[in-house]
C-alpha cells in the first residue's frame, strides 16, 4: 500500500522531499507540546511519594516504582461493593452502548442519506439542530421520562441515553452521503434488497465512519462518571469508584495519578487498534466507481 | 367545493402511496426515530416550554410568559457579562479549534500511514486526557513560586513575584483559553481525518491534467470539496463545544471565577438551575444559547457553501 501511495504522491502537484521533512519536523515539535501533559501524567503515576513534590519539578522519574498502582489496587480491594462489579458495569455499558449506538444510527442514517422520501430531509435537519441544545438542561425532563418507563436505577437509564444521542446519526449521514448512488442502483438491479445493500455495500464503504464513531462512544462511556438516574452502589461505574478512592488529598495523590492513567489507557489502546483499521479501509476506497 | 375535496383526497392518496412505497425506509429509521423522539426531542421541547414559566422544581410551574427573558436582558447585569465572555471565548475557541483540526488533519494526511497513525493519536489524546491533565496543568501553572512556569520565569529574572495564573483576572483567561484550545482537537479532527482518507486519489491526477499548480489549489478545488460533509460535522462540533464552554473553566479557576472574568452563559445557567432552583430562568438562558448556536450554524453553512468555488 505504501508503494501505491508513493506512486500517487509522485504524481501530485508541487511536492518535494525537503518540504516533507520540514513538515514532519514542525509537526513533531507541535506533537511534543500536545503530548507533554499526557507524558507527565504517566510519569507522575510512576513517581514515589518523595519525588512528587521535588523542587524544581522533574520531567523524569529518578526511581520508578509501581507503588502507586499497588496502593490504588489495595484501596480498591477494600471497597464495600467488590471492585470487579464496577469494572463489569463500565465494560458492559461501554460495549452495549457503543455497538447499539453504531447500529441504530447507521440503520437510520442509511435511508435518510441515500433516498428521498417524505420526512427524510427534515428529520436530518431536526437531528442536526438538536445537537445544539445543551444536554445538561434536558436532564430534568429525561428523569421524568425515565421514571415513567420505570428505568430509574437500572442499566437502561445509562444505556438508552447513550444510544439515542444525535451525534452518530449526523456523523454516519455525512459519511454515507458520499457513497456513489450508481453502486446501490446496480445492486438493486441485481436483486439485492435494502438489507443486503446496507450490510454488504454501504457499511463496508463507510467503515472509517463507524469506526470513528466507535472511538467517540468508547471514550465517552468508559469515562462516564456517574449517572443522575442511578442510586444503587452495585450499578455505579468504575471511574466513579476510582474518583471516590482517590479523593483523599495529598496522601492519595499517587493513587490518583495511577487511576487517571488507567482511565486513559483503555480508550487510547482502542484508539490505536481502531485507527490502524481505519487506515486499512483506505486501501479499499479505490474500488469506488 | 367537491372539486377541491376531490383534489385534497387525491393528494392524500398520493402521499399515502409514496409513504407506503417507502415503508422499508421508515422501518430502518424507526428505532432511532423513536429513541430520538422520546429522549432528545421531548426533553428539548419540554425545556423550551418550561422556560416560559416560574418553576422551582418542587412546586408545579406557574405561567410567566416572557418574564424570564425580560429579566435576563433588562435586569441581570451578570448575564450580560456572561454573554460577552461567552462570545469572546467562543470566537477564539470555535474557529481556533476548527482551523487547528483542519490544518493538522490535512498535514497529517499527506504522511505515510504508520507515521500518520502516531500523529493522529498524539494530537487527539488531549481531548480524551483533558480531565486527567487538570492536575498537571495546575502544577505547571501553579500560582506559588514552585509552579513550573513561575520557577523558570523567576530563575531567568523575568518576573519578581510569582504570577497568579489561575486567579489574576487579566492573566487567567489567556492561560485557560490556551488549555482549552489544546484540548479542542477532538471529535471534528477525527472525522476530518476519516473523511480525508475516503477521498478518491485518482481525482488528484485528473486535477493535475486540468491544470492545478500548487498545494493550495489542490486543497481548495479537490480536497476540501470532497470532505465538505465532514467539515460541516466538525463545524457543528466546534460550535457546540465553543458555546458550551464552562466545565473546563470551573476546573481551573473555580466558580464563580475571580471578578467574574471567566463567567460564561453555561455557568450562569447552572448557577440558576442547580444552585438556586430557578429552573424556568435557567431554561430561558439555555434557549437563548440554543438560538445563538442555530444562527451561528447557519452562518457557518453559508461559508462552507463557498468552499471550492
Amino acid at each position: 500500500m505504501a508503494n501505491i501511495l508513493k506512486a500517487h504522491a509522485g504524481a501530485r502537484a508541487n511536492r518535494s522531499t525537503g518540504g516533507d521533512i520540514v513538515l514532519v519536523i514542525c509537526l513533531l515539535f507541535l506533537a511534543i507540546i500536545f503530548a507533554f501533559p499526557l507524558y507527565f501524567t504517566i510519569i507522575n503515576s510512576l513517581k514515589p511519594a518523595d519525588e512528587f513534590f521535588l523542587f524544581p519539578p522533574k520531567f523524569y522519574v529518578i526511581k520508578p516504582t509501581g507503588q502507586n498502582y499497588q496502593n490504588l489496587f489495595r484501596l480498591m480491594s477494600t471497597s464495600w461493593v467488590p471492585f470487579s462489579r464496577y469494572i463489569f458495569n463500565t465494560v458492559f455499558i461501554t460495549v452495549v452502548g457503543t455497538v447499539g449506538h453504531c447500529i441504530i444510527t447507521s440503520l437510520a442514517a442509511f435511508p435518510c442519506s441515500k433516498f428521498v422520501f417524505p420526512g427524510s430531509v427534515g428529520f436530518g435537519k431536526l437531528v442536526r439542530t438538536s445537537l445544539m441544545f445543551s444536554s445538561s438542561v434536558t436532564a430534568l425532563a429525561t428523569y421524568i421520562i425515565m421514571n415513567a418507563f420505570g428505568w430509574i436505577d437500572t442499566y437502561w437509564a445509562m444505556i438508552i441515553p447513550a444510544i439515542s444521542t444525535s451525534l452518530g446519526f449526523f456523523l454516519m449521514q455525512s459519511f454515507m452521503g458520499v457513497v456513489p448512488d450508481a453502486l446501490l442502483e446496480s445492486a438493486t438491479l441485481d436483486g439485492a434488497g435494502l438489507g443486503r445493500q446496507f450490510w454488504t455495500i454501504v457499511m463496508p464503504l463507510v467503515k472509517s465512519g463507524w469506526l470513528t464513531l466507535a472511538i467517540f462512544k468508547i471514550q465517552e462511556l468508559w469515562n462516564m462518571q456517574q449517572s443522575s438516574y442511578i442510586y444503587s452502589e452495585t450499578l455505579k461505574t468504575m471511574p466513579y469508584a476510582i474518583s471516590q478512592v482517590t479523593s483523599g488529598g495529598i496522601a492519595r495523590q499517587g493513587a490518583a495519578a495511577a487511576g487517571s492513567v488507567i482511565l486513559l489507557i483503555v480508550p487510547v489502546v482502542f484508539f490505536i487498534i481502531i485507527q490502524s483499521n481505519v487506515l486499512e479501509t483506505m486501501a479499499t476506497s479505490g474500488m469506488k466507481d | 367545493m367537491s372539486n377541491a375535496l376531490n383534489l385534497l383526497g387525491a393528494y392524500f392518496k398520493y402521499k399515502f402511496k409514496v409513504i407506503a412505497k417507502n415503508r422499508v425506509n421508515y422501518l430502518y429509521v424507526a428505532p432511532f426515530f423513536i429513541l430520538f423522539l422520546i429522549f432528545i426531542l421531548a426533553p428539548v421541547v419540554a425545556a423550551m416550554a418550561l422556560s416560559l414559566t416560574h418553576y422551582n422544581v418542587l412546586q408545579p410551574p406557574t405561567w410567566a410568559g416572557l418574564d424570564n427573558y425580560y429579566r435576563l436582558f433588562m435586569e441581570d447585569d451578570l448575564f450580560i457579562i456572561a454573554i460577552k465572555n461567552t462570545l469572546v471565548f467562543a470566537a477564539i475557541v470555535g474557529p481556533g479549534g476548527y482551523l487547528l483540526s483542519l490544518i493538522f488533519a490535512w498535514l497529517i494526511n499527506e504522511l505515510p500511514p504508520k507515521i500518520r497513525a502516531v500523529f493522529t493519536i498524539l494530537f487527539y489524546t488531549p481531548s480524551i486526557a483533558s480531565l486527567a491533565c487538570v492536575n498537571v496543568f495546575k502544577y505547571i501553572f501553579s500560582g506559588d513560586s514552585q509552579g513550573m512556569v513561575n520557577a523558570v520565569l523567576l530563575k531567568w529574572g523575568l518576573i519578581n513575584s510569582p504570577v497568579q495564573f489561575f486567579a489574576d483576572p487579566v492573566v487567567m483567561p489567556y492561560v485557560v483559553i490556551g488549555v482549552i484550545l489544546w484540548s479542542s482537537i477532538g471529535t471534528g479532527f477525527l472525522s476530518l481525518i476519516a473523511g480525508l482518507q475516503n477521498v478518491d486519489r485518482s481525482q488528484y491526477e485528473a486535477g493535475m491534467v486540468d491544470g492545478i499548480k500548487s498545494r493550495w489549489q489542490e486543497l481548495w478545488y479537490i480536497t476540501l470539496p470532497n470532505i465538505k460533509s465532514q467539515m460541516l460535522f466538525a463545524a457543528v462540533m466546534s460550535i457546540t463545544s465553543a458555546f458550551g464552554i464552562g466545565v473546563q473553566i470551573t476546573q481551573y479557576v473555580g466558580f464563580p471565577s475571580p471578578d467574574y472574568a471567566m463567567h460564561t452563559v453555561m455557568h450562569h445557567m447552572e448557577d440558576y438551575g442547580v444552585t438556586r432552583f430557578e429552573m424556568g430562568y435557567s431554561l430561558a438562558i439555555s434557549t437563548i444559547l440554543f438560538i445563538a448556536m442555530i444562527y451561528c450554524n447557519k452562518g457557518v453553512q453559508y461559508l462552507l457553501r463557498r468552499v471550492g468555488k
